[in-house]
């Protein structure tokens, strides 16, 4: 139906402007993005910002309300909240970030190989994905904290373990749907070999999505870290976490309230930044959704 | 059906022997002794060749898997070694507290969640629609055990309407209510985001579709087509997605459990953690793995018997 | 066409609808007119796109969200839908006005009994829930579904697509209609079966002492069914009147085109099958002048400054094209 040329000129227009256009005008996902950009620039600057030494003690302050000269109060031992929050950022994303990405790696190796492969090779893949997936997370978390005995980087193991089978999974059915494509079939019949098909063909197609959904993992994982954390099992004393920060929270909470309230304010922006942001993002790039017109 | 039935079980039996071998073999994964592991830091050498004959630790690996799993088939999961009782019955002990907990959890996410979506999708872009909109990704995004640590402060330990600590008294139901409600409250706030989602996203979705648009051109009442040919249809989705709930849900319940020190399966494994107590962990995870398989399997089923598309004619 | 509007059932006048869309405004229906007198079948003509579904959707007012309205009246029994209260259409819709839908596969409610949705449909009726079921089956069995009694109680998925097209049939007679609408109803049928069931209608139509509107993109069919057609390209009704008029006399190039084209005429035995050069015209942006001049072979001079109005053949014969400007215009 659309021949004439108005229609191609439309086109024309860049897709990036139309992308910003409407991420602007999505209120929700404009404030995400100012709370994501809030965390991993002081994540980031960290050592910069913290107008403490993040461990110091100093217990003659111990368990202070918020001040002027400590804005989060202090801990059990005298140490600056504020301080420690900036800096339990800088564990939260590192975490997200190697594990993520490693995980993305793998999954998307295996996804590719269980969906590209023969029969037999998908269902192997897909039974220990499902395996895996099978077992509550933190519980199984616990368990191999047990065996490894608890430090940040069994965390890292941890869920790197639990959220490869996810994108396994996501990777393995775009590569099957795209397998039976035309454009594969005729690459096939030019000769291409198994490697060359995966990586410069399905790739680029599986990853757009991926990439969003990726994304919307980060608030699990910082969520799991912190959780680990606040069970002890995570990070070592006297590294700062957020989980740490409510443990101590927990265990003086009838002292004083002001160590929950700020262990749980990066946690909550953090998880709804990322949040909004995805969705927000994902709103986008899903046609399925842009019904409202 | 018939067919169905027995392939999605025969999954996950498959499912469940794959879990236990996994398990079992972390223990042979571990670099070092199997028996210290097991036993702790401060057992001897004649305690940890005691267990290593006890369990077979000198077996070919396949073979102790093997054994293992023929055990847990048979409910056997093991001793614990600090107080000789059956791994299982350690487990099970607990687990009535735990199950408590996480019904209580998703019953009040369904009450809440599905006439929230319903309403919401009824009534698209209205105040509310957008206020629960909101509200959804946000209880969605918060971890529950942030939740559970702010309800404890606020309301057990500020203000002091709930308690704060335990199940409550035996044989005291409204005690023990009274103990469920900030718990399950907690852990159950997240569920009420992703159902009134889903509900509404697949009311909206069922709506559109043409034999709805049928029902309307044979001027049947607004009501009947909401309830019996839109929501019948539109809530198969959520049977699906509170099987796997029941999986996360079990992972909050730990949280919840040792926020508000209430007995379960969550305070049993946290505190074998700390003793590096490997069978009672492991038959934990056994225990909570088996349940979450079996709920997503029930889920799935239970989705075929909905939707008669699914039955096939035997 | 100046039948005066009580022996009309329906009478659609300057219909003009549009709908949003991402690139713009998508000017569906423009000055639709069109008439349905009393127990006559009106056939309605058009390839797919041309908005013939538009115009059965806007009769009992069941477009989608982002349609508007933008001119226009149908009046049905001397009413105008588009102004009727949701209760007032409600009422209307599966009682007075009846439909048959295109697409068998998704129009029935997947998860509910064929019983279930038949009784439903009755629920305006008195009679007791035994009754109803009995109603349905009698109406299963009329459109040739075997074991009716029986069937009632599968789902639509246990029935193939020419059954489940005669149990959409079968709906939209259980009522009385004084006026049938049926989309495309045989479509997704074979040849033997689509003769079956336009004989039924026949047949129908003559017991009920309804009126028809059917559309199709079949020629043979309306030809054989239908009293009157009305002719339609992207969005314009080009012409209308008797179908002999239609048929033998063709006064539209495009409804000459699409005899031309139109396998059955075809005698000798050929390797290409005729084809309308060209495409259907963008509706977001409207060319100027005749909706039809970028396929016509006959374009004349006026054809790209305006478009053209109707004009009168005959008392029953109307068409809108300037090349019949010799006659009356309406």
């Amino acid at each position: 139906m659309e021949t004439t040329n108005t229609s191609t000129i439309r086109a024309k227009k860049s897709e990036l402007y139309i992308f910003i256009a409407r991420f602007a005008r999505d209120p929700l996902g404009l404030f995400g993005l100012i709370l994501v950009l809030l965390m991993v620039l002081s994540a980031i600057f960290a050592t910069w910002i913290v107008p403490y030494d993040p461990i110091a003690l100093d217990i003659m302050h111990r368990l202070e309300p918020p001040s002027m000269e400590h804005i989060m109060g202090t801990d059990q031992l005298g140490r600056d909240v504020f301080s420690r929050v900036i800096m339990g950022g800088r564990i939260a994303l590192k975490v997200a970030l190697i594990s993520i990405s490693v995980a993305l790696s793998c999954g998307l190796l295996l996804g590719l190989i269980a969906g590209y492969g023969s029969v037999w090779v998908d269902r192997l893949m897909i039974t220990f994905f499902d395996t895996i997936r099978s077992f509550p997370t933190i519980i199984f978390a616990l368990a191999i904290v047990t065996l490894v005995g608890p430090s940040l980087n069994t965390i890292i193991l941890v869920v790197i373990i639990t959220t490869i089978p996810v994108y396994g999974r996501i990777v393995r059915a775009q590569a099957q749907s795209m397998k039976n494509n035309e454009f594969i079939l005729a690459e096939r019949a030019m000769g291409a070999g198994v490697p060359r098909i995966l990586l410069v063909h399905m790739l680029p197609n599986i990853i757009g999505p991926l990439l969003i959904i990726a994304s919307m993992d980060i608030p699990a994982v910082v969520t799991i870290e912190a959780g680990l954390s606040f069970l002890g099992v995570g990070i070592r004393p006297p590294t700062p976490s957020w989980g740490s920060i409510l443990n101590d929270g927990y265990s003086f909470i009838r002292n004083t309230p002001w160590l929950i309230i700020a262990g749980g304010i990066p946690l909550i922006l953090t998880t709804l930044g990322f949040t909004f942001l995805g969705e927000s993002l994902r709103d986008i790039f899903d046609p399925k959704l842009s019904k409202d017109i | 059906m018939w067919i169905y039935l027995a392939k999605r079980t025969s999954l996950a039996v498959v499912i469940v022997i794959i879990a236990i071998s996994l398990l079992y073999s972390m223990i042979l994964m571990v670099p070092g002794d199997p028996t210290a592991v097991i036993l702790g830091p401060r057992s001897t050498p004649e305690m940890r060749d005691a267990l290593r004959a006890d369990m077979g630790l000198d077996r070919p690996a396949i073979v102790q898997v093997g054994s293992f799993i023929l055990k847990v088939f048979q409910g056997d999961m093991g001793t614990d070694v600090f107080t000789n009782r059956p791994v299982s019955q350690i487990v099970f002990e607990q687990l009535p507290y735990t199950m408590i907990l996480i019904f209580a959890g998703i019953s009040w996410a369904i009450v809440l969640g599905i006439p929230l979506g319903c309403y919401s999708a009824l009534n698209r872009n209205s105040f509310i629609d957008k206020l629960t909109g909101i509200f959804s990704v946000g209880t969605i995004a918060i971890p529950a055990f942030v939740i559970a640590l702010y309800g404890l402060l606020l309301f057990a330990v500020q203000l002091q309407w709930l308690p704060a600590i335990g199940a409550g008294e035996e044989g005291d139901l409204v005690d023990q209510i009274k103990h469920l409600i900030l718990p399950a409250f907690a852990i159950g706030l997240g569920w009420v985001g992703y159902l009134s989602r889903l509900v509404r996203a697949s009311m909206l979705e069922v709506l559109g579709e043409n034999h709805i648009r049928t029902a309307r051109a044979f001027g049947l009442p607004e009501k009947l087509i909401v309830f019996r040919y839109a929501l019948k249809l539109a809530i198969l989705p959520t049977v699906a997605l509170m099987g796997v709930g029941v999986g996360y849900l079990l992972s909050s319940s730990v949280f919840a459990e040792i926020v508000f020190a209430r007995p379960g399966i969550g305070k049993l494994i946290y505190e074998s953690v700390l003793t590096r107590n490997y069978p009672i962990i492991m038959g934990s995870v056994l225990i909570t793995t088996i349940i979450f398989v079996l709920c997503t399997m029930m889920a799935d089923i239970i989705n075929a018997i909905l939707d008669p598309r699914m039955r096939e004619n035997l | 066409m100046t039948n005066s509007s009580h022996t009309n059932v329906l009478d659609i006048r300057n219909l003009s609808i549009e709908f949003s869309t991402t690139r713009g405004r998508l000017k569906a229906l423009r000055d639709v007119t069109l008439t349905v007198p009393k127990q006559k079948i009106v056939g309605l003509v058009g390839e797919s796109g041309c908005g013939k579904s538009t115009v059965i959707f806007s009769i009992l007012n069941l477009m989608a969200e982002n349609a508007s309205i933008t001119n226009g009246e149908v009046v049905f029994e001397g009413q105008d839908i588009l102004k009727m209260s949701a209760q007032q259409l409600q009422s209307l819709r599966g009682d007075r006005i009846s439909m048959v839908f295109q697409d068998p596969m998704t129009s029935l409610n997947p998860v509910l009994s064929i019983e279930t949705q038949m009784i439903d449909i009755q629920y305006r009726s008195s009679a007791n829930k035994k009754e109803k079921r009995k109603r349905a089956a009698d109406m299963l069995d009329h459109v040739g579904i075997p074991d009716a009694i029986h069937r009632l109680k599968s789902y639509p998925h246990q029935f193939s697509g020419g059954m489940r097209q005669r149990i959409s049939i079968a709906m939209a007679l259980l009522a009385k209609p004084a006026l049938l609408l049926a989309d495309e109803p045989t479509t997704a049928l074979d040849a033997t079966l689509e003769a079956q069931i336009v004989h039924r209608l026949r047949q129908l139509q003559k017991d009920l002492a309804c009126s028809i509107l059917f559309v199709s993109h079949h020629l043979g069919l309306i030809a054989e069914l239908c009293d009157q057609v009305v002719v339609m390209y992207a969005g314009e009704v080009v012409e209308a009147g008797d179908v002999r008029d239609i048929f033998h006399r063709a006064a539209h190039p495009y409804t000459q085109a699409l005899l031309e084209c139109d396998p059955a005429r075809i005698e000798k035995a050929t390797r290409n099958l005729p084809t309308i050069p060209g495409d259907i015209p963008d509706l977001v942006n409207l060319p100027s002048g005749c909706i039809f001049q970028n396929r016509c072979s006959k374009k004349v001079k006026e054809c790209t400054t305006s478009s053209p109005p109707g004009y009168r053949i005959s008392p029953t014969h109307t068409a809108n094209c300037f090349l019949l400007a010799k006659g009356d215009d309406i």
